[in-house]
């Protein structure tokens, strides 16, 4: 153990601003070093308050709040972002690269703040540059729904930063404890928080635009913001009540909807959706073991969804399809996306011996303890619905269902590049580890941990259950043909619903500006028009012989002046333009013209400071 | 890989397809025995806390329930209210 404090985060960020300056040969070194780095700090730095800054007046400003809650955190987002830097690797252009580690070091952020107001701080930087990879994706469809998940979650802020204002308002205290369950202050932080966690219905930002990201980036976006809120959901609102109902509910809302999707990403997003309710359910429960459950659910989610994530995005890129109309007898030409990806699949739905099983157990042995009857039959009933959309719909209708057709695209479809290959493996190696020696995991809980996953009764029952599942899945096929078609979600109310504005714009409000229009033609426009006529005859006569003679005095004083000007002021002035066209010149570069870099370079700028403020007044 | 080959050949083939099921049959049958074995109070291998952890075999019919309400009860919801055309929003 050591006492010198690194914040992993500012290496992420820092890494991020160096990496557009270095040769392609240390980008791939500062790509794979940096979240090992991040990890053995880590592992090496010791429990307590790290890094504070003291803020004006008696408050503190605590970036380094190490425990065993915030390390196990940090360890997903360190091993989060490992992963996805090894299958975005061969990615070329670094803008992607930068915008996804500052998202992680903003995550970082996040999980180890020891106060609100640095929470707030990094969480906005997480939303502008998670934006960002929905923005790098080509498409208007892509910038529109970046631009709807910015809105959403500038919203989201802005509840946190209301609610934060209230809360230390009343109690003069800007310290991230454990917050209380009732007044408006916690509320409105209790739901920013909610937003980032996607609870319906404040979650339809997910669906809409992760699908939207670009092919490599959604490996990050799946395992950063959801999972950061539910760090921050445990450590300020473990045992309220309310989240128990929101969390089952969200779970069944989610894997709901997935039954519904044709979108492949689409289906893996709403199941985030489902997967998150199982943390937020926990978090609610609050016991020792379902919070556990929920670090653990959140660990295990970072590998077998991220290695869904990376399946289905490689399908993409290969075969330019993302909806299950499209595709089907992929598991001939891409054997080994098929296979990793199915460990993924079998992994989530809580198969012994992979990671889903070691962790989903915990929090549904936790409501069995708690005797809650309903909690534990319904989460059970959602493991049914896990296998039966990711493990068996998705994986049937994009690698067999019917044979591929060589001719429907113009290049040969394959196995994606040997790095998303890598990535794939990675992760499917650390679900099987994960799940065969599930001890080291246990080991880094937040609390002692006595639980035993692997009991008799556990593992038959398990079984039994998926056995079903997939009988019932063969049996009811036809129905679960995909259908061409979109479902509606809660971002009706902001894709609709402002349509329906726009109509009120359109029709009622423009007749009444035209209305208010004609009225002014008539009573005011023509009379005046009328008026001037008669002042221009007036004009013509009268004022005009005063205006010529002064004409000619004007012309012979203009061209006194001009000689001046040309002899003398000329030559001075000449000089400057030249040097103001050279500048103009080099500044031009900077200015791309487009909105991402910008952001990019504000939200970079922004950390670099507040980490140069923290090193040399911290 | 071997998996692969396999998966072609009960696609491919009828009669090896016809062996898988069975294979899969007689797994199900196997864990719900194992299931009653362990059932045996004297044991002491199951926890019980609630009513239906009781019934050997439980899982299975609850596994088979909740399939087939989720896929009925989302599809229907989808068609009644959910489901609009691609170009909903466009």
């Amino acid at each position: 153990m050591i006492d010198l404090w690194i914040h992993p985060g500012f290496l992420f960020i820092l890494a991020a601003a160096a990496l557009p300056f270095v040769k392609p040969t240390w980008k791939v070194a500062i790509k794979l070093g940096v979240p090992v780095l991040g990890f053995f700090v880590l592992v090496l730095v010791s429990h307590g308050i790290h890094g504070v800054l003291p803020l004006l007046g008696q408050q503190e400003m605590i970036f380094g709040r190490v425990d065993k809650l915030s390390l196990i955190f940090g360890y997903m987002v360190a091993i989060g972002t490992f992963i996805g830097m090894v299958f975005s690797l061969h990615v070329k252009e670094d803008k992607e690269h930068m915008a996804a580690l500052v998202y992680a070091g903003s995550a970082m952020g996040t999980v180890f703040a020891g106060d609100l107001l640095t929470v707030f701080l990094f969480w906005e930087i997480m939303a502008f540059s998670s934006a960002l990879l929905v923005f790098y994706a080509p498409g208007q469809q892509a910038r529109e729904a970046g631009m709807r998940y910015l809105y959403i979650h500038i919203l989201g802020g802005l509840l946190l930063l209301g609610g934060i204002f209230l809360y230390v308002g009343e109690t003069g205290g800007i310290a991230f404890n454990a917050l209380p369950q009732a007044g408006l202050g916690p509320m409105l932080i209790l739901a920013g928080f909610l937003l980032n966690a996607a609870v319906p219905p404040l979650s339809a930002w997910l669906p809409d635009a992760y699908p939207e990201s670009t092919i490599t980036g959604i490996v990050f976006m799946n395992a950063f913001t959801t999972k950061t809120a539910v760090y921050v959901l445990l450590r300020g609102f473990a045992g309220t009540e309310i989240l128990v109902p929101l969390g089952v509910f969200m779970v069944l809302y989610g894997l709901g909807y997935a039954v519904l999707e044709v979108d492949i990403r689409r289906l893996l997003a709403y199941h985030i959706i489902s997967q998150v309710g199982y943390m937020v359910a926990a978090v609610g429960m609050g016991s020792e073991m379902a919070v556990n459950g929920a670090a653990s659910h959140a660990f295990a989610n970072i590998l077998f969804k991220g290695l869904l994530m990376m399946g289905m995005s490689s399908v993409m890129l290969m075969t330019g399809f993302r909806k299950l109309t499209e595709l089907g007898g992929l598991y001939k030409i891409m054997p080994w996306t098929f296979m990793f990806y199915m460990v993924g699949g079998i992994a989530i739905s809580g198969f012994p011996l992979f990671a889903g099983f070691v962790s989903k157990s915990m929090v549904i042995s936790a409501a069995s303890e708690l005797h809650r009857p309903w909690v534990a039959m319904l989460l059970t009933l959602a493991s049914s619905g896990t296998f039966l959309s990711t493990g068996l719909k998705l994986p049937y209708y994009v690698f067999f269902w019917k044979d591929w057709d060589p001719n429907k695209v113009k290049h040969k479809v394959t196995d994606p590049p040997k790095n998303m290959l890598w990535g794939m493996g990675l992760a499917a190696f650390a679900c099987t580890f994960v799940g065969v020696f599930p001890g080291p995991l246990y080991n880094a809980l937040p609390f002692e941990n006595a639980y035993h996953p692997y009991t008799w009764s556990h593992v038959i029952g398990a079984y039994q259950i998926l056995l079903l599942t997939a009988v019932v899945f063969f049996m009811l096929l036809k129905k679960l043909d995909p259908e061409e078609s979109i479902s509606v979600d809660t971002d009706w109310t902001y894709r609709r619903g402002i349509a329906g504005f726009l109509w009120f714009i359109r029709k009622p409000v423009v007749r009444y500006e035209n209305f208010i229009t004609e009225v002014y033609k008539k009573g005011l426009i023509e009379p005046v028009k009328k008026l001037s006529q008669i002042g221009w005859t007036v004009d013509t006569w009268v004022f005009d012989g005063l205006v010529n003679a002064s004409g000619w005095a004007t012309l012979l004083e203009s061209k006194v002046s001009e000689m001046f000007d040309v002899h003398i002021v000329d030559g001075t002035v000449n000089g400057v333009p030249v040097l103001l066209g050279g500048s103009a010149k080099r500044l031009r570069k900077i200015q791309t013209g487009s909105i991402q870099n910008y952001i990019m370079a504000m939200v970079v700028g922004v950390v670099v400071l507040g980490f140069v403020s923290l090193v040399l007044f911290g | 890989m071997w998996i692969i080959k396999y998966l072609e050949k009960i696609i491919e083939n009828p009669a090896e397809m016809k062996k898988a099921k069975k294979g899969c049959l007689y797994f199900g049958i196997a864990l719900v025995v194992a299931d009653m074995i362990i059932h045996i109070p004297q044991l002491h291998l199951v926890h019980i806390y609630f009513l239906w952890d009781w019934i050997p075999g439980f899982s299975a019919l609850y596994g088979f329930i909740s399939t087939y309400l989720i896929i009925i009860v989302s599809k229907s919801i989808g068609h009644a209210w959910l489901m609009k055309p691609e170009d909903y929003y466009d």
